[in-house]
């Protein structure tokens, strides 16, 4: 709990800083009139085209959602990986594998399916 | 975040100077990458300002302090002054919760007609108890800071640079948090010191001792090493994975739009996130503050040391600062490797990047756990 104290004030300390910093510069940099044409999204100099937020291809959100998945599959085996040399100590080793390669086979089937339905391509 | 006003303060300054270290080091990386390019590609690089152009780094930073505030029309202002601010939280967060030394001792001291102590002062800014699993979360934290500059500048290049960062970042993340899991097996600890405590003394393999090897993570763990490695370069966006700055494709990726100080604030975090893979990778495989080839080193400096006849509290401290120097070597040189690697690699195609992510480095970041596991099971049942 007094770790969690340490990580605040320095993720307070840090929004400050940059805060701060972005606040100095405004104010010691010159201040040119502003003109339609500067300002203007950049484009290479040509009028814009697309905002930022016209359409995406698909593929991004496709990834996400699969990163999603495995992510939460990573994350369970990291218990498991700690928690492992207790179980071997106390005889249950042969257990605690099995259970585990049960469960790495759906995640390697679950990959393997993945790339074989070419949710993994990018043209 | 401590018992009486004394730890307090100690605490908050630590916490202070360790993010703002982290800060002035980039500048002097800025320079070490440009004067190592330059003698990579048989250039002369910065060399103007000062010695060996070293002052070229203030003055770069005097520039960018004076440097016109810019706001496009169309962009979104709280998220396009947010996300600069953001990429430094990852990067500070993660760095402060890694031992860069041994904890120093303080024995009870008089002062102020008061006596103070005994302390014990954690060389980091703040221990977790989940250690690798708080770096990785805060470290992922990353994306959120370019997609927000992607998605605040309004610009359809800078959107396409923080997509296309953000699927990069978040694809290498499974191969990273896959190769931890044999580091996991094979020290049964969340926590640093606790893995840099196991990685001290000559290696050992198969019951018999090996001479001349310290018995270091990354002889332990070859696969997991490497691709922890190549996966903190895609984290980090670094050549030959920065596919997200393709300057032929994408202008400059999700940074298009900003200039000055902003456009620094990301590199600050940039870097930060380097000297964060470079000092896990140290604790983790490079046995972190060890000394190669040398038994009990930290006994050993601090007899060293104590041989100088300074007080108990004094030795303590010193010893600490030594075996950081000792840590930060490594880490200074994981760091040249990060330079030598952007200057010699070219930059990989889209569709290449994704496939080795997903289609090479996850499948054998699975081999590494499933053969770890095995391993680790049979040696410990016989």
């Amino acid at each position: 709990m007094m770790s969690l104290v340490g990580v605040l004030v320095l993720f307070a300390f840090v929004l400050v800083f940059g805060a701060g910093l972005l606040a100095a510069v405004a104010f010691l940099g010159p201040k040119p009139k502003e003109s339609s044409v500067k300002n203007e999204t950049y484009e290479c100099g040509l009028p814009e085209q697309l905002t930022g937020h016209s359409k995406m291809p698909i593929k991004f959100y496709l990834t996400a959602i699969l990163f999603i998945l495995f992510d939460i599959e990573i994350i369970f085996m990291y218990p498991w990986a700690i928690s492992m040399g207790d179980f071997i100590d106390s005889g249950n080793g042969a257990y605690i594998l099995g259970a585990m390669g049960f469960f790495l086979l759906i995640f390697i089937y679950g990959l393997f399916w993945e790339i074989k339905s070419k949710a993994l391509e990018w043209d | 975040m401590g018992q009486d006003i004394f730890e307090i303060a100690v605490n908050v300054t630590k916490l202070i100077i360790i993010f703002v270290m982290m800060v002035q080091l980039v500048p002097l990386l800025v320079w070490v990458e440009r004067r190592g390019s330059a003698y990579i590609q048989n250039r002369f690089g910065p060399n103007r300002i000062g010695p060996l152009g070293l002052t070229q780094l203030l003055a770069d930073a005097v520039k960018f302090a004076f440097k016109e505030e810019f706001l496009p029309t169309k962009a979104r202002r709280f998220i396009f002054y947010a996300a600069p601010v953001i990429a430094l939280v990852p990067g500070a967060l993660a760095f402060g919760s890694i031992p860069l030394s041994i904890p120093i001792a303080i024995e009870p001291f008089q002062m102020m007609g008061e006596t103070w102590g005994p302390y014990l002062f954690k060389f980091q800014s703040f221990e977790i108890g989940i250690g690798i699993v708080f770096v990785l979360g805060v470290s992922s934290l990353g994306g959120y800071a370019l997609l927000l500059a992607g998605w605040g500048s309004e610009n359809k290049f800078a959107m396409l640079g923080a997509l296309r960062a953000c699927a990069q970042m978040i694809s290498y993340e499974l191969a990273l948090g896959l190769s931890l899991v044999g580091v996991l097996m094979l020290y049964q600890t969340f926590h640093f010191a606790d893995m840099i405590t196991a990685q001290m003394g000559p290696l050992m393999l198969f019951g018999s001792e090996i001479p001349f090897l310290p018995a270091w993570g990354v002889f332990y763990q070859p696969l997991g090493a490497l691709i922890f490695f190549c996966a903190a370069f895609a984290e980090t966006n670094r050549l030959p994975f920065d596919l997200p700055e393709a300057e032929g494709e994408l202008v400059a990726g999700f940074h298009t739009e900003y200039s000055g100080f902003k456009m620094n604030l990301f590199y600050i975090g940039e870097y930060g996130h380097m000297m964060v893979a470079s000092a896990l990778f140290t604790a983790m495989y490079l046995g972190g503050y060890d000394i190669p080839g040398v038994q009990d080193d930290v006994a050993m400096v601090s007899q060293m040391i104590a041989g100088l006849g300074l007080s108990t509290n004094m030795v303590s401290v010193l010893t600490a600062l030594a075996m950081h120097v000792v840590f930060f070597t490594k880490v200074l040189l994981l760091l040249w490797v990060f330079v030598w690697v952007r200057w010699t690699l070219p930059r990989f195609r889209y569709d290449q990047l994704m496939d080795l992510g997903w289609k090479t480095m996850l499948p054998w970041a699975l081999a590494n756990v499933i053969i770890t596991a095995v391993v680790v099971a049979v040696m410990g049942m016989s």
